[in-house]
């Protein structure tokens, strides 16, 4: 019988390990553009997020007009193909006569900014808090577990309300607001996995190998659901984009000096008999975007990880 | 041995009721800002004598543990403390406003169901049909439509352009209805005041709809995928082989069994219903809780917004609670 010694952490160096990494990496990642270009309506949304994102990058560029100034004498010029419209405001202009582009353009910097920011820190606490709890249980995970139970006794846009009017509006308290709760369901998430992955066969190799706990975690046990994370965290980016929008809406949000669709939207209405365009156009934009996020995030569901399917 | 279950449920329900008291307690007193201040900055000139009897009036002068025992002791007897502003029993104000929400939630909720139903079934029946693919795609553009703008682009529509049906409040001025519970529909139906009813029920479809289209997005994909599972298992394919007719099958059959998750999901959308509540009832200008607190927040009335967030959070707290007990009955085989 041929015995070949087991491979031990030395024999494999840190760079040769690596070099493995990258070509898995390499392979999977060619995999995934492959699947993704077999998936039209996944390929279709991330096409529209990258737009997005240029557009929000590009907007000084783009566009000639200030989004926060300007000129009350072209007040609720209506969009370009309207009688009187003008191309200089292909989408019209609002109440104090800045261009609705603009500060369509501008607004989507805040969506993207607080969608992003959010859900990435709220997967940096829920994931680390997750897979530590997850798998050391222990006191930690008690704690931490009511706490998460507490959080969910709040439905999230009355949480994120009720923490506004307290800390008062600004685009860091919102973006505080919404990670307060945010982090619960990547905690729950990643614990849930970290308890199942951990009873595995792998994990006990890599532990009867002399691999420490941390490293098992990291190493071994993340990249299997990492996946699942990153499935979950594209859908809430639409839903986080959403409560933005929502809160600022309300007047909770951001400033209403800055461009934020939410905020658009609501200053439209009081000007609804006028000019129907001020409050019509954000809303699409902000509707096409959340759209492109979900169909961007269903279909990486289906290629990422199918298991997720089932829940709706 | 069910109603041991339940009971435990019940209890289990309790030290979340608790930690949202204190949570909310907390948050309100830890923010920055003297709720003195705030009820005398409408006040003008007040002596410093004033102020301290104010501020032993409302106990803010003890300790924050007595007086958080204060504020929980009050609030089991149902006292949730004093508006700043509106000078009335926050208690009384909610109560108040409580009939307006509860009968436009209950609306979507009606119209969601209404609009999910067909829709699921129809989809997981004939799926991949040219109705099942317009219908997914409608259900995700109602999930991803933030539902303030939905409401803004009905009242353009309905009200601004065609003028069918009204966008604001709950009933004409002119259908003289006298109020008896708050719930309009039924003070009408009680009263036979045909014209009031009429006018109630114009009234909700607008802010129905724009609460209930998320909601029925919701529903109407989780019924077809579970619809869809069912009907390829076994014992659909034996009722088929026993004879039974294909919409027996559909709907004593399967749809009894995809009624466990639908009936999850509407428990956890009870959440969304909240939350899309105080948005909803502020673009169509209802008389509701959650136009209240949205003023409240405002006027920096915070025992008013404080006393609301808990109501919210106890229905929720309390849906979850009914969720789980249906459970029980609709699917024998779930323990806790």
């Amino acid at each position: 019988m041929d015995i070949t010694p087991p491979i031990t952490k030395p024999t494999l160096s840190l760079i040769h390990s690596w070099r493995i990494r990258l070509k898995l990496w390499k392979r999977s990642a060619k995999e995934f553009l492959y699947d993704l270009l077999i998936h039209p309506t996944a390929l279709i949304g991330s096409i529209i997020v990258i737009l997005y994102i240029l557009a929000a990058i590009l907007a000084p560029q783009i566009t000639v007009h200030n989004p926060e100034n300007g000129n009350l004498r072209n007040r609720f010029t209506p969009p370009a193909w309207e009688k009187d419209g003008t191309w200089e405001f292909p989408l019209g202009t609002d109440a104090q006569g800045r261009d609705l582009l603009t500060r369509i353009l501008f607004g989507s910097r805040i969506s993207l900014i607080v969608g992003g920011v959010a859900v990435g820190i709220s997967i940096l606490i829920g994931s680390t808090l997750g897979a530590l709890t997850g798998y050391y249980r222990g006191k930690l995970d008690s704690i931490v577990s009511r706490f998460a139970d507490l959080l969910l006794a709040f439905p999230f846009l009355i949480f994120a309300i009720g923490v506004m009017a307290f800390i008062g509006p600004g685009i860091t308290n919102l973006i505080m607001a919404l990670i307060f709760k945010g982090w619960v369901e990547f905690f729950r998430l990643v614990r849930g996995e970290m308890m199942s992955e951990k009873s595995k066969e792998y994990v006990e190799a890599a532990k009867a190998n002399g691999m420490g706990s941390l490293s098992i975690i990291v190493k071994e046990i993340l990249p299997n659901i990492i996946n699942s994370v990153f499935v979950l965290g594209t859908l809430r980016i639409g839903d986080m984009i959403i409560m933005e929008a929502s809160l600022s809406f309300l007047g909770l949000g951001i400033p209403p000096h800055i461009p934020a669709w939410g905020s658009m939207i609501a200053s439209g209405r009081d000007y609804m008999l006028v000019a129907w365009w001020v409050s019509t156009f954000p809303g699409i934009a902000l509707l096409i975007l959340v759209l492109a996020i979900n169909i961007t995030g269903e279909g990486l569901r289906d290629i990422l990880d199918p298991r997720l399917k089932l829940e709706g | 041995m069910k109603a041991t279950k339940i009971l435990e449920r019940v209890l289990a329900a309790l030290p979340i009721m608790l930690g949202v008291a204190i949570t909310v307690f907390l948050f309100m007193r830890l923010t920055p800002g003297d709720p003195v201040d705030i009820m005398m900055g409408r006040g003008g000139a007040v002596s410093e004598g004033e102020i301290e009897k104010l501020r032993s009036e409302f106990n803010l002068d003890k300790p924050l543990y007595t007086q958080l025992g204060i504020y929980l002791k009050d609030a089991i007897h149902g006292n949730l403390g004093y508006s700043y502003i509106q000078k009335y029993p926050v208690t009384t104000l909610i109560i108040e406003r409580l009939p307006a929400t509860i009968e436009l939630a209950i609306a979507a909720l009606i119209i969601s169901l209404v609009i999910a139903f067909p829709i699921g079934i129809a989809s997981a029946v004939w799926q991949n049909s040219l109705l099942d693919r317009l219908s997914m795609a409608g259900s995700f553009l109602g999930i991803s439509m933030p539902s303030f703008w939905f409401g803004i682009i009905l009242i353009l529509l309905f009200g601004v352009q065609l003028h069918i049906l009204p966008v604001q409040g709950r009933i004409d001025f002119d259908a003289h209805l006298s109020i008896k519970t708050g719930f309009y529909i039924w003070d009408s139906i009680i009263t036979g005041n045909h014209v009031a009813l009429i006018s109630t029920i114009k009234h909700l479809i607008l802010p129905g709809i724009t609460l209930g289209a998320a909601e029925a997005a919701v529903i109407a994909r989780v019924i077809r995928s579970s619809m869809l599972e069912i009907l390829r298992s076994d014992y659909i394919v034996l009722a088929r082989s026993k004879g039974a007719s294909e919409w027996r099958v559909i709907l004593k059959h399967a749809l009894r069994n995809a009624l466990i998750p639908t009936v999850t999901i509407i428990g956890l959308q009870v959440g969304v219903l909240l939350g899309g509540n105080m948005i909803v009832e502020t673009v169509f200008s209802w008389p509701g809780l959650g136009r209240m607190v949205v003023s409240a927040i405002f006027a920096r009335d915070f025992p008013l917004v404080q006393g609301a967030v808990m109501v919210y959070a106890f229905t929720f707290v309390m849906a979850n609670l009914i969720v789980d007990i249906l459970y029980t009955y609709l699917n024998p085989k779930i323990t806790f």
